[in-house]
């Protein structure tokens, strides 16, 4: 659809690390009890996926499931998809309750990768970067330097970022100065 | 002279001469020198004049101890003051200046201040400059100024050059310092397998072992340091940084690091400073010692210096700051230095031991080298001057009389070695006093304490006490095998390695020399160089009755320049516990509180500057008003236009034509700030009744309800429209710096209070970008949208009346169109996802040409909103004002048993008669009341004022009604309508209003109900 536009219109850095906005991505805020059977089954209606423990993200940026709070996961569809999955993840959770909302457009979406991507993220966020403390498969929701964020990695060396969208150019910003060519670190 | 030596020099590189200038003079070093090496080998000893009586000051150590060469270093953009000589590595194009100097360093007018020392005691300026009162501000303060304080503050119009950076690191054990101890413990940490950083504050690592001598494993130092680096270097466990510097200990092992990465080679590209914000299990404080002064007459004269750094000079930069050296001292160590000037062909012309009896094996090794030592001898004085020329020598034991004259151009002391204890100190770990050793050391049983009273800093080396080779790496090992083991891991016994080293003789203290010292010499012993504190002082001080050390630190300001009293707390806390008849530990230390050593407020800042300094939160139509002339201003993190001002327009010209156009034809507001937060749950509604004074639980789907928010005191916090969306789903709209207060607010009472409420709260703020459409062509421009693209959304005043909102179609957007104004006008507030943001307003703005369309900015709507007597929340409220005070009886609801604030409501106070509320106020002739102003009532208060009766709230020229209009909160107001009061501005004037009803147009609501 031509009305559409992400934050920054893709955007995109190379320096120490590649920085990139990835564009819409459909997202879903999904609040109630992580142990109850419906919202389990309302996640694998949406996006196949089993419930994330603590910190973790189950699935991929197309079909995923993050862990956001001890009662409030991220869900991760197509964005084209949303209200399709929105409604099926409301009928699963029929009798339950529970508040599902798409948040996709609140949001903005930057890719961090390169072999000095732990280290661009080590600069920016509170987190221990190391390989033996986050892996594929780990998430975070804290902050980047003085904006809110979450975060996950996808692969070796590549992070996928999600923050609010008005503070894109900011998070664009602050990622391509750690990204400054000359700044590497030397530690990861 | 000083001069460079042809032998000695283990970190200079004498193939490389680098150029530097001081003061403008062209110099030359060597790669490897320090500023302050490079300057001594131009022989340039003294290098800045002192704070207080600008006397000639040299450089007195080798370290970030230094207490007076300190320089402005660099130039413009890259300027900055209070720079240790010490510390700053030489490289090609520096340029230095001296510092407190006027007009220059040889030549210094305020060095009569010297002269008048007996006056400028300790308290001086308490006690001189009180009175007559006019004088501190016209005439003290500005002399005084011009006389005391360092470095010039860098140009206020420049902004500096570099760029700065964090960093976050976690490991197991941190390890402060790279000398022998550090290296040591790191290495029996590591051995575990725990994860160790290791940060070393100079560009070489070792310490200063390789200055001192010995052999450890049978290596020399230098060979055990490079051995020991390359096994470090080996383990993937291990991270070595130099040039880092652990510059403080904070809660639950937080620790900062200080890396200095291209200060060495400026402009390299590189961040200048990084900032590592660390969390470890455990820190390992290995930071070594730092000489003390000895306290005699003329003990600041350029070319007194340290005795271990005269060694370090010799060593480390085969640099002599003088060719004939009297040793004075109260210990072995010092012998050392006079083994190494002999060694590099300087004459040592004596030494001076304080000890009747002397020292031990270093002692006889000196005498046989044909040095004359003398045993319970002291000096009485330095002749002063801007250099040493000669030294009157004495017994220890007397006042200084009966006095031999020596000629030397050179005076290394030694006054014994503290342990640096900041780092342990800094999070509370407490110290103990060593009698034999003569200083404070950690108390092993009081560490500072982590989360589950666990210590977390295990001091190591001579950080720790012990001062032998041996010693030190004995309890390095075993600190660092005790920090891995207490961050969890089993440590693996590392084997102290074989030293040997001389033995030494105990030192015996010496607080003052000689002993009893008269009061002429005491005058002239400097305690604290950097901030011109003597003897005198502190005994002054404890004379007059200040017994705390902390109290006389602050009155003689001992220990509270840029060094933090690296070299004088020790010496200065003696004298005083001498003069109160108290033992040291009695008098105990003063706190030791971090940076250990200054930082840059670059590394502080880290990249928040420029373009990052501060998140500016955007809309999606934020690049569209930047480029249609919006002025913004700031609202919370965002940025809103104000106005968008066409060429050849003034702003107050631009507002006005913006509400002329929405009140005739159409204008257009991005109200996508506005906070927007879902409530669902099946106690929604029982949850909105108390947050807010009116019902929201009867609202019925499809329609919208203003409400109020008070917080729990009764004071108005927020307002907005409340959407009631389905049978258990509300959307809430609140300000725009509400958003996440008000999100937070309902969580705390959610989380706190009523746990056991089946609510859940989400913001989606930013989900939307809403426009609010406004004025008599607004329903036009829309269905015009529906006529081009087919949208299904009926905006008819029947099928979508005013209050009520609905989801659809309009054009080819996603929209929930609300029927709410703050206009007064016919107006939309449409909402579609915020990645149709930009293109609808894109939309809008062309369908809308033929109707007249102009965007608006915030001013407009105020003026709009005043024009209506709607109050605004930060106008009207300051967080001291109740709805009732603002005549909103009606947005309170009387049938619920409670809501947020109802109690408060009913408090005396608040239920007060005599209350200011809410009127609209119009000048009697038409000008526009000052912002802020206060109406004056009858007669003066308690202290004489005038007293007040009302004051302005809103205050703007009003184009619909071609006059000034204003709202305020007067007392007995809404009684009083009609009534003339008036309001003295700051210009002078009298602005004369009359009080009427807040509501200036349009009472009956008939534009925006059509």
């Amino acid at each position: 659809m031509s009305n559409l536009a992400s934050a920054l219109n893709g955007a995109s850095f190379n320096g120490l690390a590649k920085v990139d906005e990835v564009g819409l991505v459909g997202m879903i805020t999904l609040r109630g009890d992580l142990g109850s059977a419906k919202v389990a089954a309302a996640v694998k209606a949406a996006t196949g996926c089993a419930m994330p423990q603590q910190r973790k993200i189950e699935g991929t940026l197309a079909a995923g499931a993050a862990w956001m709070s001890p009662d409030e996961l991220l869900v991760l569809v197509p964005y084209a998809e949303v209200n399709a999955k929105l409604d099926a993840m409301n009928a699963e959770l029929a009798g339950e309750h529970a508040l599902a909302v798409n948040v996709s457009d609140a949001r903005a979406v930057f890719r961090v990768s390169g072999a000095a991507s732990r280290e661009v993220m080590g600069k920016v966020a509170p987190v221990d970067f190391s390989a033996a403390e986050f892996a594929a498969g780990d998430f975070r929701r804290s902050r980047l330097a003085q904006v809110a964020g979450a975060f996950w990695m996808d692969s070796e060396d590549s992070f996928t970022i999600v923050c609010f969208r008005s503070a894109a150019d900011y998070v664009f910003g602050l990622l391509s100065v750690a990204s400054n060519p000359q700044s590497g670190v030397g530690v990861y | 002279m000083s001069t460079r030596l042809a032998s000695q020099g283990r970190l200079i590189d004498r193939s490389k001469t680098i150029e530097f200038t001081f003061n403008g003079k062209r110099m030359t070093g060597h790669a490897g020198d320090t500023l302050a090496s490079a300057l001594l080998a131009n022989d340039q000893m003294m290098m800045g004049r002192s704070f207080k009586y600008h006397r000639p000051r040299g450089v007195v150590a080798s370290g970030s101890e230094e207490p007076n060469a300190l320089m402005g270093l660099g130039t413009g953009d890259r300027f900055e003051p209070n720079q240790r000589a010490t510390t700053t590595e030489l490289f090609s194009g520096l340029s230095a200046q001296s510092q407190n100097h006027w007009p220059n360093l040889e030549f210094d007018v305020l060095a009569i201040n010297n002269k008048l020392g007996r006056f400028l005691t300790a308290g001086f300026y308490y006690k001189m400059f009180i009175h007559p009162k006019p004088f501190w501000k016209h005439i003290y303060e500005p002399i005084i100024r011009r006389s005391a304080g360092l470095g010039k503050a860098p140009d206020k119009e420049l902004k500096d050059a570099d760029t700065y950076e964090h960093f976050y690191f976690f490991c197991d054990v941190l390890v402060a310092g790279g000398g022998v101890a550090g290296l040591q413990a790191a290495k029996a940490a590591a051995a575990s397998g725990a994860k160790v950083l290791l940060m070393e504050q100079n560009a070489h690592w070792g310490g200063r072992a390789p200055v001192d001598g010995g052999t450890i494993d049978g290596l020399s130092p230098d060979a055990w340091i490079e051995k020991t680096l390359a096994e470090l270097a080996e383990m993937d466990n291990v991270t070595m940084r130099s040039r880092s510097m652990v510059s403080g200990v904070y809660d639950h092992g937080y620790a900062l690091g200080y890396e200095r990465l291209n200060d060495h080679e400026p402009g390299n590209g590189a961040p200048r400073h990084r900032l590592w914000r660390i969390r470890a299990s455990q820190i390992v404080t290995a930071t070594g010692a730092i000489e003390r002064p000895l306290s005699f007459s003329g003990n600041d004269v350029p070319g007194v210096m340290l005795a271990a750094a005269m060694r370090d000079y010799v060593v480390n930069w085969g640099v002599t700051p003088g060719q004939k050296v009297i040793v004075v001292t109260n210990n072995d160590d010092a012998y050392r230095t006079a083994l190494v000037l002999h060694e590099a062909g300087v004459e040592v012309v004596r030494v001076l031991d304080a000890r009747s009896a002397g020292g031990g094996a270093l002692m006889e090794e000196v005498r046989q080298k044909g040095i004359r030592v003398e045993c319970g001898r002291a000096i009485a004085k330095v002749k002063s001057g801007k250099r040493v020329t000669k030294v009157s020598i004495c017994a220890q034991s007397g006042v200084g009389g009966a006095q031999e004259e020596v000629s030397c151009d050179a005076v290394a002391m030694s006054g014994g070695w503290s342990p640096v204890v900041h780092l342990w100190s800094h999070c509370g770990g407490k110290l103990i006093w060593d009698e034999a050793a003569a200083h404070f050391r950690p108390d092993a049983d009081r560490p500072p304490l982590g989360d589950n009273g666990q210590g977390f800093v295990v001091p190591a080396g001579s950080a720790n006490g012990p001062m032998g080779l041996g010693d030190v790496l004995a309890d390095a090992s075993a600190a660092g095998a005790a920090a891995a083991e207490a961050a969890g891991f089993s440590a693996v016994k590392t084997a102290a390695p074989e030293v040997s080293v001389q033995d030494e003789l105990p030192l015996e203290p010496v607080w003052l020399m000689p002993a009893q010292a008269e009061v002429s010499l005491r005058m002239k012993s400097w305690l604290d160089y950097q901030n011109d504190v003597k003897v005198t002082d502190v005994q002054l001080a404890a004379r007059e009755g200040y017994e705390s050390v902390e109290h006389t630190k602050r009155y003689t300001t001992l220990g509270m320049a840029t060094d933090q009293g690296k070299l004088s707390n020790i010496n200065g806390l003696a004298m005083l516990a001498d003069s109160l008849g108290a033992s040291i530990p009695e008098v105990g230390t003063t706190t030791f509180r971090p940076p250990y050593h200054p930082i840059s407020m670059g590394a502080i800042a880290g990249e928040a500057r420029g373009k990052i300094f501060q998140p500016i939160r955007k809309t999606p139509m934020h690049d569209w008003h930047e480029a249609n002339g919006a002025e913004f201003e700031p609202v919370g993190h965002w940025r809103r236009p104000y106005a968008f001002v066409r060429s050849g327009e003034s702003t107050h010209d631009a507002v006005m034509r913006e509400v002329s156009n929405t009140r005739e034809r159409l204008g257009l507001l991005d109200a996508s700030t506005l906070g927007k937060l879902i409530v669902k749950g099946p106690d929604a509604g029982k949850f909105l009744d108390m947050m807010y004074t009116n019902m929201m639980s009867t609202l019925k789907i499809g329609k919208c309800r203003y409400g109020l928010m008070c917080s729990e005191n009764g004071f108005l916090i927020d307002d907005g429209v409340v959407a009631r969306i389905d049978d258990d789903t509300w959307l809430c709209h609140t300000t725009t710096g509400g958003a996440e207060r008000i999100h937070g607010h309902m969580e705390e009472w959610l989380q706190t209070e009523w746990w056991d409420w089946n609510v859940y709260v989400a913001n989606v703020t930013e989900q939307y970008a809403q426009v609010a459409v406004v004025g008599p062509n607004a329903r036009k421009v829309l269905e015009k949208l529906n006529a081009q693209a087919g949208g299904g959304m009926d905006l008819s005043a029947e099928a979508l009346p005013f209050m009520e909102w609905r989801d659809g179609k309009i054009g080819s957007f996603d929209c929930r169109a609300y029927r709410i104004s703050f206009s007064g006008e016919l107006s939309y507030e449409i909402a579609v996802p915020a990645s149709q943001g930009r293109a609808f307003w894109d939309a809008l703005i062309e369908a809308g040409q033929e109707f007249g369309v102009m965007p608006y900015g915030t001013e407009c709507l105020h003026i709009m909103r005043a024009e209506k007597g709607f109050i605004m929340i930060g106008d009207e409220t300051d967080g001291t004002v109740i709805p009732q005070d603002l005549n909103m009886q009606w947005a309170i609801s009387k049938k619920k048993e409670d809501f947020l604030g109802k109690r408060a409501h009913t408090r005396s106070h608040m239920a007060d008669p005599e209350r200011w509320k809410l009127v609209g106020l119009e000048t009697v002739d038409g000008s526009v009341l000052p912002d802020g102003a206060y109406a004056l009532g009858e007669g003066v208060n308690a202290n004489g004022q005038k007293n007040m009766i009302g004051r302005v709230t809103s205050t703007y020229h009003s184009p619909t009604l071609g006059r000034g209009i204003a709202m305020g909160l007067v007392k007995h107001g809404p009684d009083r309508m009609g009534d003339v009061i008036e309001f003295p501005g700051t210009d002078g004037k009298v602005y004369k209003a009359k009080i009427v009803d807040p509501v200036f147009y349009d009472k009956e609501g008939a534009k925006q109900n059509v």
